[in-house]
């Protein structure tokens, strides 16, 4: 005998007193999925109510939703035709209940949309096929239903039908169907309604039998979020379901963020002798590594060459459940599969009117809004767009002990993102009890920052290290950052992008002036290649700020050449290298500038350290 | 129990992970109980398990096993009602051992301290919150497994996989949370107890071809003896069997395929009034 096949899931989305419950009814009853006894319980609290026969008590579980006629929570019912067996998700049309609607239709397959011929398309409509579209749902049959109390008029169906789907048009969605039917009467449900020979398109139940259970992720990049270590026995397990992809016994894994690799040594099951050496996205699995790296639930596992996008910043379209109102500035967890980060709402940049699709700026976004937001996290975050790796691409937000909205990523803008930095207006710089100049007194010097700049090969290390080591051994506090250490660590997440440059520098301005405002010497070593970011740098802490230009001309730098990479740059195996294929944009007004090319490294040093000793010295 | 395993020798083979490229309908629904249960061993501890000796709960145990690679890595709790059949007790004895189970029992109260106003089969039911509640305090539970499904019954069907409680294990169902895209509720005040729902979206079928695929034990009272089996299995006096000559797991599932009979049928407090397991189950019940 053959194992049957998962059953579709169908969401039912409309606005409130369209008719679902009623639809649904029918639906169930006229396939002949209805348990036995049921139909009696449905007439016995009908009569107790003193209604006429309510298909509504079908779904409505609870006493209060007999009671008051409407449906509280979000429910399931089980359906078979003749081609398969369904999980309808009744989603309440209530404003108040949109969580529910949303966790109904969130896992469907499709979605079954219900409009009253009478009403026609009403606010909940627009916002649940909003819902639908935003939750990645794109097939979709819409109902027309209570066609009865139109006399079945086919102009009536005709001016529903136009404006559903012009909607649904503007959202990029084309349903599969737009049929008149009656829920009470049972038209065009099952069977083919005698009231409405003017309509010649497929029944309701010919339009579910022919959706498609969504494609299994298992051809796309493999996506393997880490859910728990598990050390039992002697193995460390790596638990995890694959989101998407495949992997198997031998393969090099990655994990984002951080990057760490390791070989998949074994996939482990029970009972023992069921040990699969592959498996493919669904799977809740158990990996060992063959060597012990460190990693931890919520990194990604991922196959070298096609990682997840690491950044600090989301772009994103959230719908909010919550119940206070999101606000810039605040502070968020954000859940991205297995992962939790600290998020701020950086930006509200639009709030979407799901009435007439239109923009408008908003402080706050309040409960059943749609709204485009950025979020800016402390720690890297790994992520995929939604359009193309939704299980890794999609998030909640949690405020206090609350799930309190859902979202999607776009990836494509959030290198734009970035450069439009922090915006962050609610922190205020917390001052503490000892004062810098306190701080001078008791280290004997003042502190401040001296940003080397200039092309590479033109001696900031060098310059850097030895200046150091100068200060240090007069009992100086001193430090050195350079590229090495910030590349390795701050910014591991970055590249060489104009963008990530520019992220890159305002870290290494914001840690010195850290350092600087804690009464420390901080001497920078890095091509920081535009004065744009040097001046934002200096904005920080311009009290304290000192632009040092360790100048040398590019064709001196080349033939110093100590890392080789003009060479290889010149080669073009390296892209946006600045000298060779990207700009170096000089100081204006630097407070100092050193030519290496024209004078020896000793000279250079002693020009440093005598303007260092004036400026800072006691 | 030898009648009851030599009916695990089902037809149908179970099929090795290595010659199949895509899951099927049991495998995605193995996949995401797994899935929950990890969710609920990294996110809530103190945890507990809690095993009735029926079919659904022993697919827990399975699956926890497959979770925990052979483990059930925390407590199993059984509320003793003292009214169960002997075949059940014998079940619980001969597994708990087998299974390697931490089993953690507890008496339920007399029903003469249960809520007078329940009907009586739902006044005795009640008794099994109590030991429930018991439980959770004396091993300081912050959440607990439990087996139901949404297809059992309609108040069921309404039910999150992390469904919160109140201090008193009451059931608020008009601020269930948002569970969406397998994020669950994770967080809470405190006094918040969790009710963790791994099998909420099997079906009765599912869960006898499962039983047939991974040859999981079950009592053997599920299959027909003299034309009677029981498809529910709770106290003795107030479940009964139905008609049946289904006497192994092909037969129960050829049975369940064409009936159109609800499976809590036979249990009597269900039936009593329109709300009495909405009752219930608002109070703490399973």
């Amino acid at each position: 005998m053959a194992e049957p096949t998962s059953p579709l899931r169908v969401a039912l989305a409309g606005h409130v007193d369209h008719g679902k419950s009623t639809l649904v009814g029918r639906l169930v009853h006229d396939t002949g999925s209805l348990p036995e006894g049921k139909l009696e319980a449905i007439r016995a609290s009908s009569a107790k109510r003193g209604m006429p026969f309510e298909w509504a008590f079908l779904l409505d579980a609870f006493q209060a939703e007999r009671d008051q006629g409407i449906t509280i929570d979000t429910t399931q019912v089980w359906l078979k035709t003749k081609k398969r067996g369904y999980t309808l998700v009744d989603a309440p049309g209530h404003k108040e209940f949109l969580r529910n609607m949303v966790t109904g239709a969130a896992a469907a397959d499709g979605a079954l949309l219900v409009v009253d011929a009478k009403e026609g398309v009403r606010e909940q409509s627009r916002r649940h096929a909003f819902l639908l579209g935003l939750l990645g749902l794109t097939q979709i049959v819409v109902a027309v239903n209570k066609m009865d109390l139109v006399g079945y008029d086919r102009a009536r169906f005709t001016e529903v039908a136009h404006a559903i789907e012009a909607y649904l048009g503007s959202l990029g969605i084309a349903p599969k169907a737009v049929i008149p039917v009656s829920g009470r009467e049972g038209d065009n449900i099952v069977g083919r309604s005698e009231a409405m020979v003017w309509y010649r398109g497929p029944t309701l139940v010919e339009t579910i039998d022919g959706f498609q259970p969504l494609p299994s992720p298992v051809d796309q990049p493999l996506r393997f979020p880490i859910q728990d270590v598990y050390k039992f026995d002697e193995r460390r397990i790596i638990a995890g379901r694959i989101e998407s992809g495949r992997l198997k016994v031998g393969d090099t894994l990655a994990f984002a963020p951080g990057g760490r690799k390791a070989r998949i040594a074994s996939i482990e099951a029970w009972p023992e002798n069921a040990k699969p050496s592959e498996a493919e996205a669904g799977r809740s699995i158990g990996v060992t590594l063959d060597d012990q790296i460190f990693v931890e639930r919520g990194q990604i596992g991922h196959h070298e060459g096609s990682a997840p996008a690491e950044t600090n910043s989301l772009r994103v379209r959230i719908v909010w459940l919550g119940r206070e109102p999101l606000l810039r500035g605040k502070r968020y967890k954000l859940k991205l599969a297995t992962a939790e980060h600290q998020v701020e709402v950086q930006t509200i940049e639009r709030v979407i009117d799901t009435a007439d699709l239109a923009s408008r700026s908003a402080e706050a976004v309040v409960a059943g809004d749609i709204a485009e937001i950025v979020l800016r996290t402390r720690a890297t975050l790994a992520v995929d767009d939604s359009k193309v790796l939704p299980r890794t691409g999609r998030f909640v937000l949690v405020d206090a002990y609350d799930v309190a909205g859902g979202g999607t990523v776009a990836l494509d803008s959030h290198a734009r993102v970035r450069r439009e930095g922090i915006k962050s207006t609610n922190i205020k710089r917390e001052e503490g009890r000892v004062a810098l100049a306190e701080r001078w007194q008791a280290n004997g010097h003042k502190s401040g920052i001296l940003w080397l700049t200039g092309l590479s090969g033109a001696g900031k290390s060098t310059l850097a290290v030895e200046l150091e080591q100068h200060l240090f051994r007069k009992g100086w506090h001193v430090t050195v950052l350079d590229g090495d250490n910030i590349r390795h660590g701050l910014s591991a997440d970055l590249g060489f992008s104009p963008e990530d440059r520019t992220e890159n520098i305002r870290r290494i301005g914001e840690v010195a002036a850290l350092f600087a405002r804690a009464g420390m010497i901080v001497i920078t070593a890095f091509i920081s290649p535009y004065r744009e970011d040097r001046d934002g740098a200096r904005k920080i802490a311009p009290e304290l700020f000192h632009e040092i230009h360790v100048k040398a001309d590019l064709a001196t730098c080349e033939q110093r050449d100590p890392k080789g990479h003009y060479k290889k740059a010149r080669a073009g195996l390296i892209p946006e290298f600045t000298g060779i294929s990207a700009p170096y944009e000089a100081p204006a007004s630097p407070e100092l500038v050193v030519d290496t090319a024209a004078n020896s490294l000793e000279a250079c040093l002693g020009q440093l350290t005598a303007y260092v000793e004036r400026t800072l010295g006691s | 129990m030898a009648e009851a395993a030599a009916n695990f020798g089902g037809s149908t083979q179970r099929r090795g992970w290595l010659n199949k490229r895509l899951m099927d309908h049991l495998d995605a629904l193995e996949a995401q109980s797994v899935y929950i249960l990890r969710e609920a061993f990294n996110k809530l501890d103190p945890l507990g398990l809690l095993w009735s000796l029926g079919k659904d709960s022993n697919v827990m145990v399975w699956l926890c096993r497959k979770a925990f690679f052979g483990r059930v890595p925390f407590p199993a709790l059984f509320c003793d009602t003292g009214k169960k059949f002997p075949e059940m007790y014998a079940f619980r004895d001969r597994y708990a051992a087998e299974w390697g189970l931490n089993l953690n029992q507890e008496p339920c109260p007399p029903v003469e301290e249960m809520d007078p106003t329940l009907p009586p089969a739902a006044r005795s039911s009640a008794r099994k919150t109590y030991a429930l509640k018991n439980l959770v305090q004396r091993l300081k539970l912050k959440a607990v497994i439990a087996g139901i499904r949404r297809d059992e019954d309609a108040t069921r069907a309404k039910e999150r996989y992390f469904s919160p409680r109140g201090e008193n294990a009451e059931w608020d169902v008009r601020e269930q949370p948002p569970e969406l895209w397998d994020q669950f509720k994770t967080e809470f005040a405190p006094g918040t107890h969790i009710r963790v729902h791994p099998l909420l979206h099997w079906t009765e079928l599912d869960v006898w071809r499962y039983i047939r695929r991974e040859k999981i034990p079950v009592v053997e009272l599920y299959f027909a003896k003299g034309g009677k089996r029981y498809r529910s299995l709770g106290d003795q006096d107030i479940t009964h069997p139905m008609t049946s000559n289904a006497s192994n797991l092909d037969e129960i599932i050829a049975e369940l395929e064409a009936t159109r009979t609800p499976e809590r049928a036979g249990r009597a407090m269900d039936h009593e009034a329109e709300d009495s397991f909405e009752r219930l189950r608002v109070a703490g019940y399973m």
